[in-house]
């Protein structure tokens, strides 16, 4: 059994493409309600290890646990299929680029899942699509689709149609850098919001303000490693390792 | 030219044109199954399917559809498939659509940006609900004029049903030129009547990729 207190725990996370090694044994704890940042720089390893999470992109060795059950359980196919659907309700993700379904309105982008998946009427799950769309300040574009849509609101309707399934984590991935720098604010106000309502989250971001602004702790990946870790105000305002101040130094000279 | 006798035996021709366009619709019904079989083998999981479908496609599509025709319609009473000519003929051809078609289709599918299907597992739909709900919708709009080009392609090549003596419209054309002499005329006359038949299912197909596209 885990630690009740580790509601995310990523142990010995090891991935391998041939040769090359994206991930080199990382373990990560996220306690429930805690809001985690991971920023490095491109090929770090770091969307790699968000997407071993809902095992989207499946480790090598190591294990992922969420709330005391192991997400990558070893188990033949068609358990495994099923043993994996069902986490995955539990865990929502955010995309670089949204992944919005082109053929659906904003409205069945949400409702679809928790009709086909949590069994909803059509009218339980178009209420719970209005909810959620209202949430994130959608309820008026329910009926466009994604092409009708700017960059942002898209972004709000996917984290909308996560949020639908009332997942237990949120992941999201780059979630505003596919967007033009004026509509990067809305989403962050609805990152923001969640982060109110205790949501648990892991954010891989490129944006060191939000991340200082909402993160209990940042995690500083290059080649594969956490080279340093830490609450933002330390990690950001004194960085420990070379590695992370010249990556800081970069980053944080090139937002101003 | 001989118009008058163009005239004279152009009913013939049309009764003819109507075994092509029953040759065609079975031809690309036959078809249509095999490339959804083809498709799903080429996409399946395990590797030996998807070597069975990758086979399938090689073959049908690297010899001409002639020989296949020859081999299953000549060929097959020596290894105890008898068939009649019209049988042969659909079959044959419509296991040759086929692997245009499932290559078609697969195109269509692979097409989708794989973001679509990771969006889908990650909301915890399964492979197949994922593939039904989010990606053939979106393939199917892309699949219509490509499977316009196989089914172009499909009801020409029915003329070589006239190699195993199917009385379609290049076999009539053929056997009045037995009778007439006049091989400019009648195959003139095959040669509008496909063009026909061809225009109006390009028009079909146009009319239902505007269709699908209107979302």
């Amino acid at each position: 059994m885990t630690d009740k207190q580790d509601f995310v725990d990523i142990r010995h996370a090891q991935k391998s493409y041939g040769n090359l090694e994206v991930l080199k044994d990382i373990s990560l704890k996220v306690k429930r309600g805690q809001i985690v940042a991971i920023i490095g720089p491109s090929g770090s390893g770091k969307s790699t290890l968000l997407r071993a999470i809902n095992d989207l992109d499946p480790l090598t060795k190591g294990e992922i646990w969420l709330d005391g059950v192991q997400v990558n359980k070893k188990l033949p196919h068609r358990q495994y299929e099923k043993h994996i659907n069902e986490m995955r309700q539990q865990i929502g993700m955010v995309f670089q680029h949204f992944n919005l379904f082109p053929h659906m309105t904003a409205r069945d982008n949400v409702a679809m899942a928790p009709k086909m998946l949590k069994g909803l009427s059509k009218e339980e799950a178009d209420k719970l699509a209005e909810e959620q769309l209202d949430k994130v300040g959608m309820l008026e574009r329910i009926d466009y689709y994604p092409s009708q849509l700017s960059g942002g609101q898209k972004q709000r309707v996917a984290i909308a149609r996560a949020l639908a399934m009332h997942p237990k984590l949120m992941l999201f991935d780059e979630a505003t850098s596919a967007l033009d720098p004026e509509l990067v604010d809305e989403v962050n106000q609805v990152m923001k919001k969640l982060a109110e309502e205790d949501m648990t989250m892991i954010i891989v971001t490129h944006e060191m303000d939000f991340a200082a602004s909402v993160c209990d702790r940042v995690l500083f990946m290059d080649q594969g490693v956490v080279v340093e870790e830490g609450p933002p105000e330390v990690l950001f305002k004194n960085p420990t390792k070379a590695r992370t101040r010249e990556f800081l130094g970069k980053h944080l000279g090139a937002n101003k | 030219m001989d118009i008058d006798l163009m005239l004279k035996v152009y009913p013939f021709f049309l009764e003819a044109a109507g075994l092509t366009i029953l040759l065609s619709i079975l031809t690309a019904i036959l078809g249509l199954f095999c490339g959804i079989l083809g498709v799903a083998a080429r996409l399946s999981r395990f590797a030996f399917i998807r070597f069975l479908g990758a086979a399938y496609v090689s073959v049908f599509r690297g010899t001409p559809a002639l020989i296949q025709l020859f081999i299953l319609y000549f060929g097959g009473p020596q290894i105890g498939i008898q068939l009649d000519a019209f049988e042969a003929g659909v079959i044959g051809l419509g296991i040759n659509a086929g692997a245009y078609m499932t290559e078609t289709i697969r195109g269509a599918i692979i097409s989708i940006d794989k973001g679509q299907r990771e969006a889908a597992r990650t909301l915890g739909l399964s492979s197949w609900q994922a593939m039904y709900k989010i990606i053939l919708p979106q393939a199917a709009r892309l699949m219509v004029r490509p499977l316009g080009v196989n089914l172009n392609m499909l009801i020409k090549a029915t003329a070589l049903v006239a190699a195993i003596s199917v009385i379609e419209l290049t076999y009539t054309a053929q056997r009045y030129i037995g009778s007439t002499y006049k091989p400019f005329e009648m195959f003139l006359l095959a040669g509008v009547l496909y063009m026909i038949i061809i225009y109006v299912v390009g028009r079909g197909v146009a009319w239902l990729d505007r269709k699908v596209q209107i979302t």
